[in-house]
């Protein structure tokens, strides 16, 4: 009877989760009064699967939670009863609650037990006001029946008399199940009377000999609590109907209100480890956000840790397909190699077209597993904008595009706490009360704009207000407070905005559980960073802010586009390449005699030398004599100057930083066929590099220093 | 790209003082440099590297070692020694060095020619004399006594990280 059931623990979390994230994207969809009867099937699937999971593997307060807001759906499911604003409300509390069970469960930590038991006794309010007596039956029944091991430390054991009613369902026998040995097992917890009820047993000649027909009533005297008492009957869960009646009878799920609520609250804190002390969750005058502060931390911790990846079918089906063609172009190429002559070199060289076309499909697809839709990450926002508008009274519209764009898990996981903090600083800083709104003339409703759009093997991710943008002359008395600007000194508008990044500065007048610490966007920048990102903020006062972030999509792979400048070959990001011309002579200006600009069709753009900018010594100088390539990063467009186009190739990027550290201008590194390594320009960085300095003096080690982003 | 040796076959010593250590050397401008062996991953013969651009000129460029970039150090140029053309003899001693960080990096240096191991005991080791600013002796460990030689043994940590990381650190601060 030993399975180790810890090994599937990790995939019930997994689970669990995606069906709570699914529970609160539809509840967040369901139209109050004419809900879709298929969203509300899903809700109550999800909440009925993590119940008999929670149940199965012991996390009993778990699947007791889950049982309340199962039957509630259940009432909702069946017509029982409508769907109701502050029905809502509930289950999304109780999808809160569940996960931060869940959490604690998984970490071992403690969970917000006075939130909980709050939640649970909304629920049962909402079950006892509209409920129907027959749901309440089983609901009780089940309390009791999903109380496996696992979980130690439940109520104190009582001392009595257990009556114990034992109705097996007839096909008992067949599941290997045999009462007797369940009777001798409880009889070794104590004096144990068995009465039998024989009365449907069927005629002889009737009877089916592996059927069960009897029924039994059992007194169990003994020391124990209930929990013991149904682990012995744990494996027969759902083939039969059990009762436990404990000497001092539990109160039912149906009793009033009041009294369950103080049965519930210490049930659902019990099976948090015993030994972790109640940490110090915020008040529970506000559960839903204090709660989250507590508990969304150590879920990140671990998530870094061991985490696994659910890969879609039709991807895994297409990875073998692949591999599938690779085997057989490879045996093609075997058989062509065992009696080679020169007269079926077209046939290797198909072979060969073949295999690598192969190679980059596989390449391609093996990189798309770890490529997730970014929605994983914003599909937490639409409940966070409503809960944190409803409580700070605002009216707050929440806008989302591109939630299908893909990006690489690694980078997804890390992203997630940066942009929950931006939406928060733009519900609590950025968009004004109504009243506000309306006396400074806009429409009363605020707009959150989310985006996420791929740009030049970036993602971009910008969360935009039309709130009041960030109060300048407030960021800067606070950074001319804190030391941080001199008291002669006057920024620029560019430079006080971006002061809000600085450690130690918050402009909120009140600080809330919100937002307002003067910790977080330092933080911000910091994570972002970390990934290899970049953030931007733009604020216009009195008609809002915009942060824009930049990440790399993977930290693998880029199509480029290589290049030679003397005799060094560069890898240009494809994705960021315009076109490609000759230079007429005619169309390149100098301004000022210096900088140089090229004419292209309706636009003048800057033309960047390479060999200029890299120390090389070039082929060409003339621009006639080269090729240029326009570019485009960060939205401005640049022409390189390089002496020729070598051709395109897939390239894995490799890190500099790994053994070196990061060069300006250059993104990576990549080995090419031969062996030899090229770096991979950074067409962003080399238009910044050229508008700030020109080209760098080079055999001096002191000025060719690396300026650093942030600088 | 062959390996020229393998550092640890080249001599065979019993080990039994504690405080003993075996040293590669190599000749840089007639003088002999030790590295501490057991940081020393593979010596290499001078192949073509893939320059760094806006980077101090002492470090040559980055190679491919087995899908790693590691960049290579011109050790002649690091200590301000004159440059000579790279001849048959000149190889990359590659080398785990840890940052001050205490991240473990690899590069690698280019030196003249590889000399020996020894086994230098800690009372052969000589502390470094004061040269005052003419000399740059930051990662010199110490001087070694071998026989009638002298070897001055370097600290590899310092090789790569001071001034190239340390330009790094000014720049963070601004």
């Amino acid at each position: 009877m030993t399975v180790d059931v810890t090994q599937f623990f990790q995939a019930f979390f997994e689970e669990s989760f995606e069906g709570l994230a699914a529970m609160e994207s539809a509840l967040l969809n369901l139209d109050i009064g004419a809900a879709d009867s298929e969203a509300i099937n899903r809700i109550f699937r999800a909440a009925h699967s993590i119940k008999g999971g929670a149940a199965t593997f012991g996390f009993t307060a778990v699947a007791e939670f889950t049982h309340l807001v199962e039957t509630l759906m259940d009432q909702i499911r069946s017509g029982q009863r409508a769907v109701t604003q502050p029905d809502v409300e509930i289950l999304l509390h109780s999808v809160d609650c569940m996960h931060a069970m869940l959490d604690a469960v998984r970490d071992g930590s403690a969970v917000n037990q006075e939130q909980i038991a709050a939640v649970s006794q909304e629920l049962q309010a909402s079950l006892a006001g509209g409920a129907i007596a027959s749901v309440a039956t089983p609901a009780a029944q089940q309390s009791s029946m999903s109380a496996p091991k696992a979980i130690p430390n439940e109520k104190a054991a009582t001392n009595g008399l257990w009556k114990i009613n034992f109705v097996p369902l007839s096909h008992l026998l067949k599941t290997g199940n045999d009462p007797v040995r369940m009777f001798r097992e409880l009889s070794g917890l104590g004096a144990l009377r068995v009465a039998v009820n024989d009365k449907n047993l069927p005629p002889f000649l009737d009877m089916v000999p592996d059927n069960v027909y009897l029924e039994w009533e059992l007194v169990l005297e003994a020391n124990v609590d209930e929990k013991a008492i149904s682990e012995v009957f744990e494996w027969v869960d759902g083939d039969c109907e059990l009762t436990i009646q404990s000497p001092q009878p539990t109160p039912e799920i149906s009793a009033p209100p009041a009294q369950k609520a103080a049965v519930q609250a210490p049930k659902a804190a019990t099976p948090t480890t015993p030994q972790a002390p109640k940490t110090g969750a915020p008040a529970s005058t506000h559960p839903k956000s204090g709660m989250k502060e507590a508990d969304k931390k150590p879920v990140g911790a671990s998530s870094a840790e061991t985490s696994s990846i659910r890969v879609s079918i039709d991807k895994i089906d297409a990875l073998v397909n692949m591999v599938g063609e690779l085997v057989i172009t490879q045996s093609m190429l075997g058989q062509l190699g065992k009696d080679f002559d020169m007269s079926r070199i077209d046939k290797l060289l198909d072979g060969l077209t073949q295999l690598e076309r192969n190679t980059r499909e596989l390449q391609e697809n093996v990189m798309r597993i770890r490529m997730l839709p970014i929605s994983f990450v914003f599909s937490r926002f639409p409940r966070m904008v409503r809960d944190l508008s409803q409580k700070l009274d605002k009216k707050i519209d929440l806008k989302m595009s591109g939630d299908q764009t893909e990006l690489d898990k690694t980078v997804m996981e890390k992203i997630g706490d940066p942009l929950v903090h931006l939406v928060r600083n733009s519900i609590d800083h950025g968009v004004e009360t109504h009243d506000k709104r309306v006396a400074a003339g806009k429409p009363e409703t605020g707009v959150i704009q989310l985006d996420a759009y791929h740009q030049g093997g970036n993602i971009v991710i910008s969360i935009a207000d039309d709130g009041a943008g960030i109060d300048t002359e407030r960021v800067l008395a606070k950074a001319r407070k804190a030391g941080l600007v001199k008291e002669d000194e006057t920024p620029t508008h560019e430079r006080i905005v971006d002061l809000i990044f600085e450690p130690g500065l918050s402009t909120a007048e009140v600080v809330s559980d919100v937002s307002g610490r003067g910790v977080g966007m330092d933080v911000v920048r910091r994570n972002i960073q970390e990934l290899g990102g970049t953030i931007d903020v733009r604020s216009v006062r009195g008609e809002g802010s915009s942060f824009t972030i930049r990440l790399p999509l993977t930290l693998a792979i880029l199509d480029g586009q290589l290049v030679r400048v003397g005799d060094q070959t560069f890898i240009v990001p494809l994705v960021s390449i315009v076109e490609s011309l000759q230079v007429k002579k005619e169309l390149v200006n100098r301004v000022a005699g210096k900088a140089e600009v090229f004419k292209l069709r309706d636009d003048y753009i800057p033309i960047i030398r390479l060999y200029d900018m890299f120390g090389v010594h070039p082929e060409n100088t003339l621009l006639e004599e080269g090729l240029l390539v326009v570019v485009e990063g960060d939205g401005v467009r640049a022409g390189l100057f390089v002496d020729d186009l070598l051709g395109q190739q897939q390239v894995v990027i490799k890190s500099l930083e790994t053994n070196y550290r990061r060069v300006d201008g250059i993104s990576g590194a990549t080995i090419l066929g031969d062996g030899h390594v090229a770096l991979i320009l950074d067409v962003s960085g080399l238009v910044k590099l050229s508008k700030n300095q020109g080209p760098t003096p080079q055999n001096d080690s002191d000025l060719a220093l690396p300026r650093s982003a942030a600088a | 790209m062959s390996n020229v040796a393998t550092a640890t076959d080249a001599q065979s010593t019993d080990l039994n003082a504690a405080e003993m250590s075996q040293y590669l050397t190599f000749i840089m401008a007639t003088e002999e440099y030790g590295v501490d062996i057991l940081r020393v991953q593979e010596i290499k013969g001078w192949d073509m590297v893939t320059p760094i651009p806006n980077t101090p000129d002492y470090i040559k460029g980055v190679i491919n070692l087995r899908g790693t970039i590691v960049p290579i150090v011109d050790l002649r140029r690091r200590f301000g020694l004159p440059n000579i053309e790279y001849g048959p003899t000149t190889v990359v001693i590659v080398l785990k060095v840890y940052a001050e960080d205490g991240k473990e990096r690899t590069m690698g240096i280019v030196v003249d020619a590889v000399s020996d191991v020894y086994n230098v005991t800690a009372k052969d080791m000589k502390d470094t004399p004061d040269f005052g600013a003419d000399a740059n002796i930051d990662f010199v460990r110490g001087l070694a006594t071998v026989g009638e030689k002298m070897v001055i043994i370097l600290e590899v940590d310092k090789m790569l990280t001071v001034g190239a990381m340390a330009a790094l650190d000014r720049t963070k601060l601004n």
